[in-house]
């Protein structure tokens, strides 16, 4: 399939490529790992007229921690964040995440931000920095501007960015000790977007209690779902097997898939239940320091 | 829409070529370039049957734009075989019955190679999430580890 035809365009900053975006507004498109874009390009899902390509754009691949934040680049690339030392050493959560999206040559391409950015609920970034409390560093003509996560995706497939701006970075607070995450995704096949994913973060004090906890639901509705009435119920309450039971069932409700070929809504809703369990007791005894 | 010259090393050859933006990385390698080793299978980025290096590492061609290739290196499975002997993972596919069809097996070594360059050990778990990107759909995988595990092994004796 021979994608529409396009002006491609290869700003070498982050502020040549938002001048660009300001002049071609709605008929231009970030391209970045591209491997959504240039499939949607293929069916003729997305035909934009100009392409801007950021992949040249030098100090968008970092993977740092400062100031309290670890700061991903937008175009850090999932390979790279699955090889990072300080991801596989700190973040299990984010290495869960990075270790099912697509497949491993997909993931020498795909960048975290577009996986953010295309606003696709079934992309599984989503969820995990719901989970984290992220925020979305963002920048336009007027300068810079954080979002956080829980204000960015406002609908199927669009988010809070303006035409004219670009999602350069992506921070995370950095967790306390005693923090635990987890990713829990059911795939028919490697590749396959997700029938449900579940993400889990929580940071468990003195005698079990929970001190800090973020559940985040992969394509169970029109955009990421956060599972707030679900944290709510484990959020400083003794986390165990009955309050992870409730927790589980309240994300359940919260969830809102549609049935398709994976499976009717019934099937989602529970799978969201039980992988909502197993998210939340693995992300605890990772909380405890092991694997 | 304008054409724009873009300058690729292909198998360490310099290449030139003058293309439009749209026209995908498979199809200048194949079409532009001649070298029809690369197979476009899905053309969906699934099927992995057009995996080439792009700067050491294992890319679906199909999913990238040739200008975006322009000033990097690219190698194809005709870029294996070396003064007329054949690569390790060839070899192995061979010995082995790593192919029945053949059509994914270009795909295939391309990935294989990149695996066993950063792990020249791997185990048959290892070797199989390695390939998950790749489908084959007449030999089945079993021989195709083989041939990876036959690769490794011969790399490793002639390192």
């Amino acid at each position: 399939m021979i994608p529409p035809s396009f002006d491609y365009h290869v700003p070498k900053s982050v502020n040549d490529a938002v001048g660009m975006l300001k002049k071609y507004g709605s008929e231009a498109k970030i391209l970045s790992g591209g491997m959504s874009l240039i499939p949607l390009m293929k069916l003729r899902l997305a035909e934009p007229a100009h392409l801007i390509d950021i992949n040249q754009i030098s100090g968008l691949d970092q993977i740092e921690e400062a100031d309290g934040f670890l700061m991903v680049g937008a175009l850090v690339r999932e390979a790279n964040l699955e090889k990072s030392v300080l991801i596989r050493s700190k973040y299990p959560l984010l290495l869960d995440t990075t270790l099912v999206i697509a497949d491993p040559l997909v993931r020498n391409r795909a960048t975290i931000g577009g996986n953010l950015a295309h606003g696709d609920p079934a992309n599984d970034h989503p969820a995990t920095m719901l989970a984290l409390e992220a925020e979305l560093v963002v920048v336009g003509p007027q300068g810079e501007r954080k979002i956080p996560v829980t204000g960015f995706f406002t609908d199927l497939f669009t988010t809070a960015l303006s035409s004219d701006e670009i999602l350069t970075e992506i921070r995370i607070p950095i967790p306390p000790p005693g923090s635990g995450g987890a990713y829990f995704k059911l795939e028919r096949k490697v590749g396959d977007f997700a029938t449900a994913g579940v993400a889990a973060q929580l940071t468990v004090g003195k005698d079990d209690v929970c001190e800090r906890v973020g559940i985040g639901l992969t394509n169970v509705g029109v955009t990421p779902v956060k599972a707030e009435k679900a944290e709510e119920a484990l959020r400083g309450k003794k986390i165990d097997g009955e309050s992870i039971k409730r927790a589980a069932q309240l994300a359940a409700q919260e969830s809102a898939p549609t049935a398709d070929l994976r499976g009717s809504e019934e099937y989602k809703r529970d799978l969201v239940r039980v992988l909502t369990v197993r998210a939340l007791n693995r992300a605890l005894e990772r909380s405890r320091g092991r694997k | 829409m304008a054409k724009q010259k873009i300058r690729i090393k292909v198998n360490g050859a310099d290449m030139e070529a003058e293309v439009e933006p749209r026209l995908l990385l498979v199809h200048c390698i194949r079409d532009v370039f001649g070298l029809t080793g690369t197979h476009i299978g899905c053309d969906t980025t699934h099927c992995g049957a057009c995996t080439v290096h792009l700067d050491g590492k294992p890319i679906k061609s199909c999913t990238l734009f040739a200008v975006q290739a322009d000033g990097s290196e690219i190698t194809t499975v005709e870029g294996l075989e070396q003064d007329g002997k054949l690569h390790p993972v060839q070899e192995g596919f061979w010995q082995e019955h790593g192919l029945q069809c053949g059509f994914c097996t270009p795909g295939m070594m391309m990935t294989s190679v990149a695996l066993l360059k950063e792990k020249p050990n791997p185990s048959e778990d290892e070797i199989r999430f390695a390939i998950s990107g790749n489908l084959c759909r007449c030999t089945g995988y079993m021989n195709i580890v083989k041939s990876i595990q036959y690769a490794a092994q011969k790399l490793r004796q002639e390192a």
